[in-house]
Order: C-alpha cells, then structure tokens, then sequence
C-alpha cells in the first residue's frame, strides 16, 4: 500500500482490518458483521479506493474487536478477495483469507415470497453454499446474482 | 436407508421407492392383512389449505390400517386464524397424534414443521413446493402398467407452479426414464428444479408444443393450468386452450400411451377421452390408498424407506 492511500484510514491498534473488499460492499459487510456504529470502538471505512488488485476496494478498520474466522467467512459471498488482518498493537498478528462456509444462517432473507422462511415463524434463514450461488434450506429456492441485495441481518 | 419424515421426493432413493411400491402391491394383493395394524394410532391431518382428495384418501389409509384420523377442522376456525405460527401448531399436535401429514401454501412448510417435531411428517403439499406422496401414487400407477425403466415420459401444463410435477420429475431421476416437458414459455419448469435434474443427469427435453413428441410416449401426465398464473383472461383462455387434449388429439399417440393428471382436471383432459384406453387418472386417485398405506406402515412401522 503506498503512503498515499495510508493516510485515507489511520492505523489501528488492536482490532481487526478487512481488506480487498469488492468496491462499494463495505456497508453490506458491517451489516453481516452485526456493527451499526453504536457500539463503543472506533471504526474506519475506506470506500471505492483505488487498488492494484481489484481496481477499487473499500477497506474496513474495527478498532478493538477481533473477528473470528467464522464470522468473516459469510462475507466471502459478497467479499471474496477479502482479507482479514488482526492487528495487535499496531502490528499485524495474523493475515487470513476469506473462505467459504458450507452454509449460512440467519445472514440472508429468501428471494422467494413464498417461502416459509419469510413467514412469521421462529426460524433463522439457512442457505447452503454452492459453488456459484446459495440455496435455500426450506423452499430450494437457488440465488447466484444481487446476493448482497438479500443480506438481512 | 432409514428416514423420519417424507419432505421431499430428492430425499428418496431407488431403493426408497421400490420399498413402498412393493409394499404397495402387498397391500393390494391382501389389504386384510394390513386391517387393524395400527389400532390405537393417531394420524393428524393438518390442512391448511383447501383439499379433498388427497386428505380423504390419507384418511382411508389411514382407517384402513385401523388408525383413527383427527384434523384441525376449517381453518377459519382454528388458532391459526389468531395468528400462531406453524411451529407452535405442529408442536401442540404432535401430542395428540403418531404422526403429522401436512398441507400448507407456504414453499418448505413441512421441512420447517419437521425440525420441530419427533414424530413422523408426511408433506402433502408446500405451495408451489413438493407434494412427495403423491409422487409415490403416480409412479405406483406407472410402474403396474409400464415399469419405472425405459420409460418416456411428457410432462405437460403448470410446470412452474405444479408441486406435483416437481416432486415426480425429481423421482424420476432414479430410474432410466425420459422427461419430457410441455408447457408455455411462463410456466416452464423453475430453476431449482431444472437444477437438480441437470445435476443429477436425468434425460430431459423442454417444449412448448406437444404434437412432435406425443407418438414417442409411453405417459403424458397433464397438470392444470390455472386461471390465476395470469393477469388477463383473454391470455389465459388462449394459452390454456393449447394445453388441452381429447380423444382426437390421442390419435397420434401409441395406442398403449397411458394419460394420468393428479386431479381434480377442469377441461385440460376432454371427457371423451375417459372412455379411451388411454386414460388412467381415475385408478391413479385410487392407488393413492394402498400407497399412502404403505408410506404410513413404513413411516409408522419403524422400518421407514
């Protein structure tokens, strides 16, 4: 990263950084991570900036939470290229990839109307992941494109 | 391969179904020796939508086997009128009952229903979903007359929303069979289950006429088209009108082409062609009491397919 774009979000120092976000998806990402700015870290987000890799990216610094692997991986769907460092005293401990979940529950609401998940029943949304989509545990509804338009956490 | 509840005709093996079937046809040849088996069971009938056929004939089998049946009488004046949700509902009835058939609009009702209940679920229709027990009848009635293998199939009319044809094209896959299906552009069969065919490298042609491959099949199984799938009644009216068949239409057909549809039929199957011998619905319908007291049996039993 040159000093240029270092300067676009300062540096943390313990916490986590989620990096190579698919540009424009770093809002999807704190909602499928559950964070809505009330709580009480620091959060930093870079949006559409400028990157070798992916042409633009956003960029995401949570200040005093490290994120569990599980927890990252549903953003694979949205994020794949993400990166997730850990950050411990400004250095950085641990650097995984984004990999994807067998399934996901409780992130995604069905594109189908009809189907029982969008009832009102005590039930969380269960999609098992395909390699090009996800599929919904109830109906078999199958959705490839807009995932990040279903996200409903 | 033991299993709990029939949700869905892709949980069922080869093996799966050729275990009911052959029950089935045990059942037929000695129905008395199934009398009274389950005397003292309880079989709950959960219809939350409108139904005669395939609850009286589960109530038969049921009776037949020496069960009793209760239901939940009309839904208008029932708790879920007061908004309890299905898993409150399954879970009450599940104290009252051996085993729960379930009737619902809404896609994947029974396999929720059954993730929160120990005894046996039996889907009798999801919304536009799966409808697996009446897959069971069907294929009964195709294998006594046809076999299950090297067998040709057209699947004509609703292919989108028919439960009943999804269910019965995903059985199909276990045996050497040919799908053919024959409906309009709009009511071609819906991604996830034209997904699962392909993945499972089932033989399946897609038309919109049927003419050209009628003299190929050994069943047409012909599904309603129903007036509420399209916004305007003239469209309707004429696109319906493309689907039907009569004895005329048969005609080109191989004289031992067997016709079934689920019932109940509007005109979409003329009645002249009941009285060809071409036409198989009515002992279709039949077959779905020794079917469904054999799945009942198995499920029941303990020695589940």
């Amino acid at each position: 990263m040159s000093p240029d774009r270092e300067l676009r979000v300062s540096k943390i120092r313990n916490g986590t950084v989620i990096d190579h976000i698919t540009g424009g998806q770093s809002l999807n990402v704190l909602a499928i991570l559950g964070i809505d700015g009330s709580e009480e870290f620091s959060l930093s987000i870079g949006m559409n900036v400028p990157s070798d890799r992916l042409g633009r990216k956003d960029i995401l610094k949570v200040e005093g939470r490290e994120l569990s692997q599980s927890e990252v991986d549903v953003l694979s769907l949205i994020a794949p290229e993400a990166t997730i460092n850990i950050v411990r005293d400004y250095e950085v401990v641990e650097k995984n990839r984004v990999e994807r979940p067998t399934e996901v529950v409780g992130v995604l609401s069905c594109p189908n109307r009809n189907c029982i998940s969008n009832d009102d029943e005590p039930v969380e949304t269960r999609f098992a992941v395909m390699d090009d989509g996800v599929r919904c545990d109830y109906c078999s509804e199958i959705l490839r494109d807009r995932i990040a338009e279903h996200i409903d956490v | 391969m033991r299993q709990d509840h029939l949700i869905t005709a892709t949980q069922l093996s080869r093996p799966d179904i050729e275990a009911v079937l052959d029950r089935a046809r045990e059942i037929d040849g000695s129905r008395e020796a199934f009398e009274q088996r389950y005397s003292g069971s309880v079989l709950a009938l959960c219809f939350f939508e409108p139904s005669t056929r395939t609850k009286m004939s589960f109530e038969t089998a049921a009776k037949r086997l020496g069960a009793e049946t209760i239901d939940m009488g009309s839904i208008e004046s029932s708790s879920v009128k007061k908004g309890e949700s299905l898993a409150d509902t399954v879970r009450v009835i599940e104290g009252y009952a051996d085993a729960l058939v379930l009737r619902h609009p809404s896609e994947g009702s029974a396999k929720m229903a059954s993730e929160f209940v120990d005894v046996p679920v039996i889907n009798a229709g999801d919304g536009a979903g799966q409808h697996p027990s009446q897959t069971l009848l069907d294929l009964h009635t195709i294998r006594e007359r046809h076999g299950l293998d090297d067998l040709t199939i057209g699947i004509m009319g609703d292919l989108k929303y028919g439960r009943t044809v999804h269910s019965l094209a995903s059985a199909l896959t276990n045996f050497d069979a040919t799908q053919h299906f024959i409906s309009p552009e709009s009511l071609r069969l819906p991604r996830s289950v034209r997904f699962d065919l392909h993945e499972s490298g089932a033989q399946v042609r897609e038309h919109t006429e049927l003419d050209a491959v009628l003299p190929e099949l050994d069943v047409l199984y012909v599904t309603r088209i129903q007036r509420e799938r399209f916004p305007d009644e003239n469209e309707y009216h004429q696109i319906a009108g493309e689907y039907r068949i009569d004895a005329d239409t048969l005609s080109a057909a191989d004289p031992d082409l067997t016709v079934m549809h689920p019932l109940p039929r509007v005109d979409e199957i003329a009645a002249d062609v009941d009285e060809t011998s071409h036409a198989r619905y009515f002992e279709q319908a039949h077959n779905g009491v020794p079917v469904r007291m054999a799945l009942l049996d198995m499920l029941l039993g303990g020695d589940a397919a």
